[in-house]
């Protein structure tokens, strides 16, 4: 046993007790009863009204009872435009983001690049990943107007952050041997890239890159909330009139979307990995 | 053997044999024309005009979002706390959820893995892929727009995150502490009390950390469907167009996010 204070002689006759995980026993006491003290604040400013969630209640049960009989038709058209727009969306911002982070990845990967690029490329991916697509998603529709282009310029700067990122912590982590042995060859810069640097780090960017067009996909369909195109707008259409046919057809279509577009990417990453 | 290309008598190495560049090609053209028809959709649905106008439209307003009106922060104080309790309340409430969800739903653990394992699965799979904020809108129509809707939004969105991290830990523990604590002869719950827990607990922390530093980013857009937080005072502001309000909320809203990333990945790093 490590622990020096070990005394057998104390121990003895009593029975063992599981060693407790905060092990000062004044810490373990104030942090929970700060835990405690701030549960009930928490609880005294949340201010619930329970008259009326007891109301809606009913509501609830109606809405999960529409999920056994979804109602996919009497909307049909609104539903398939606002898919098609989603997955229009998804497409097309995953291939230019995904153009775009590899520039970026490789300025942003300090093997690769001088310290000036490096800095300008972490300066962009900091950006990208500090603003949440819904916030971005606004900023673009008050500019750019409402419309599938908001949803699709917003979505293609929030690959930049996370592709450019882990792709430029791979381009980071490579094997420094072969891409010497390609610059040893005579090779120019772009042949290095191409045949030293690419080759190494290819199934981590097509994983990632099938992986980014799956969380596109999800986020395409909230982006309608703030009328940047895709099925959030018709799902929020359908709330507000209550129809939760509808609104169960249309989470359910975005659900086995998803499941297959994971079991896609799992599938993808599994074979290039 | 490497691919080769003869020219005249000498051989040049070629990265693809001939078939492969051709598969390479078509791979490359089905994609560029699949990309072509997405940008015609989204195009057919712009407004080019808007567009065109878009530098003179961010120009003035970033002129009148600058500079923030900082007096305006006296109001924030109760929706940044709301904000807080939202994303502190719902990650405790996710996690209570979400540790029995995942002790069913792993293959070492679940009680039955022909009927169970795919409920608790399937649990998992529906909760995670709706984003939090079409549950808030969910919620709001169901017990009314307030606090406690985002509370339930951020729990229920967070049950399938964790329950999946957390269940992919419990079927890599280490199968022999397991198997020491059941020839104690210990019971069940004491193979899993005594066997099982102290094995995840180090991912557990980890994860409910990770979770609560991203329903902090989630919370704070919540208000913008009326869920409560100052996602609200967001959405009032955009409402009215009072630019300079929305830039210093963005600016707070910043500002939390970059704080609470710090927190987890400082508690993340302690713990781990």
């Amino acid at each position: 046993m490590s622990n020096q204070s070990f005394d057998i002689n104390a121990k003895l006759g009593k029975s063992w007790k599981k060693p407790p995980l905060v092990q000062q026993k004044w810490l373990r006491w104030t942090l929970l009863t700060g835990f405690l003290v701030y549960l009930v604040l928490a609880y005294w400013s949340i201010d619930v009204n329970w008259a009326r969630v007891y109301v809606g209640l009913e509501r609830g049960q109606k809405f999960i009872l529409a999920f056994t009989d979804p109602d996919f038709t009497s909307r049909s058209a609104d539903i398939w435009e606002g898919i098609t727009e989603s997955i229009v969306m998804t497409v097309a911002s995953s291939v230019v983001g995904i153009a775009i982070s590899i520039p970026i990845a490789l300025g942003a990967a300090r093997n690769v690049a001088p310290l000036p690029v490096y800095l300008v490329c972490r300066g962009i991916i900091a950006i990208s990943r500090a603003l949440q697509e819904i916030i971005v998603a606004i900023l673009l529709v008050a500019i750019f107007g409402f419309g599938p282009l908001a949803g699709f310029l917003t979505l293609s700067f929030a690959t930049i952050g996370f592709l450019a990122k882990l792709l430029a912590e791979d381009i980071e982590s490579m094997d420094r041997v072969q891409a010497e042995a390609i610059k040893a060859s005579g090779a120019r810069w772009a042949q290095w890239i191409n045949y030293g640097v690419q080759p190494q780090v290819m199934p981590r960017l097509i994983g990632l890159s099938v992986y980014r067009l799956d969380i596109n996909f999800r986020e395409s369909a909230i982006l309608g909330l703030v009328g940047a195109g895709g099925i959030g707008a018709t799902l929020n259409t359908a709330f507000d009139r209550y129809e939760y046919g509808t609104a169960a057809a249309i989470l359910l279509i975005i659900i086995v979307l998803v499941m297959a577009l994971e079991y896609l990417s799992g599938a993808v990453r599994a074979r290039v990995q | 053997m490497m691919p080769t290309q003869d020219l005249a008598g000498s051989k040049i190495w070629q990265r693809r044999s001939g078939r492969e560049s051709l598969f390479h090609w078509i791979l490359w053209l089905l994609g560029i024309a699949i990309f072509a028809y997405c940008w015609q959709q989204i195009s057919a649905a712009t407004t080019w005009f808007f567009v065109w106008d878009a530098p003179r439209i961010a120009d003035d307003i970033w002129t009148r979002a600058t500079p923030p009106k900082w007096e305006y922060i006296t109001q924030l104080g109760k929706p940044i706390w709301d904000t807080f309790n939202i994303a502190t309340l719902g990650t405790i409430f996710a996690l209570i959820l979400a540790v029995p969800v995942a002790f069913l739903a792993a293959r070492n653990t679940t009680p039955s893995r022909l009927f169970i394992r795919p409920v608790a699965l399937l649990i998992i799979v529906s909760t995670r892929s709706i984003n939090s904020l079409i549950w808030a809108l969910l919620l709001i129509a169901i017990i009314g727009p307030g606090v406690f809707s985002g509370v339930v939004a951020i729990a229920i969105r967070s049950i399938g995150f964790c329950a999946k991290l957390l269940y992919e830990a419990i079927e890599e523990i280490d199968a022999t502490q397991v198997e020491a604590i059941s020839a104690t002869g210990a019971s069940r719950w004491q193979v899993m009390a005594y066997g099982i827990v102290p094995q995840v607990l180090p991912a557990f922390a980890g994860i409910a950390v990770f979770r609560w530093d991203i329903n902090i980013r989630e919370s704070t857009v919540l208000g913008l469907v009326g869920a409560g937080g100052i996602g609200l005072q967001l959405s009032s502001s955009l409402n009215v167009l009072a630019w300079p309000q929305v830039s210093l909320i963005l600016l707070v809203i910043l500002v939390a996010v970059v704080i609470s990333e710090w927190v987890s990945a400082k508690v993340r790093g302690a713990i781990i």
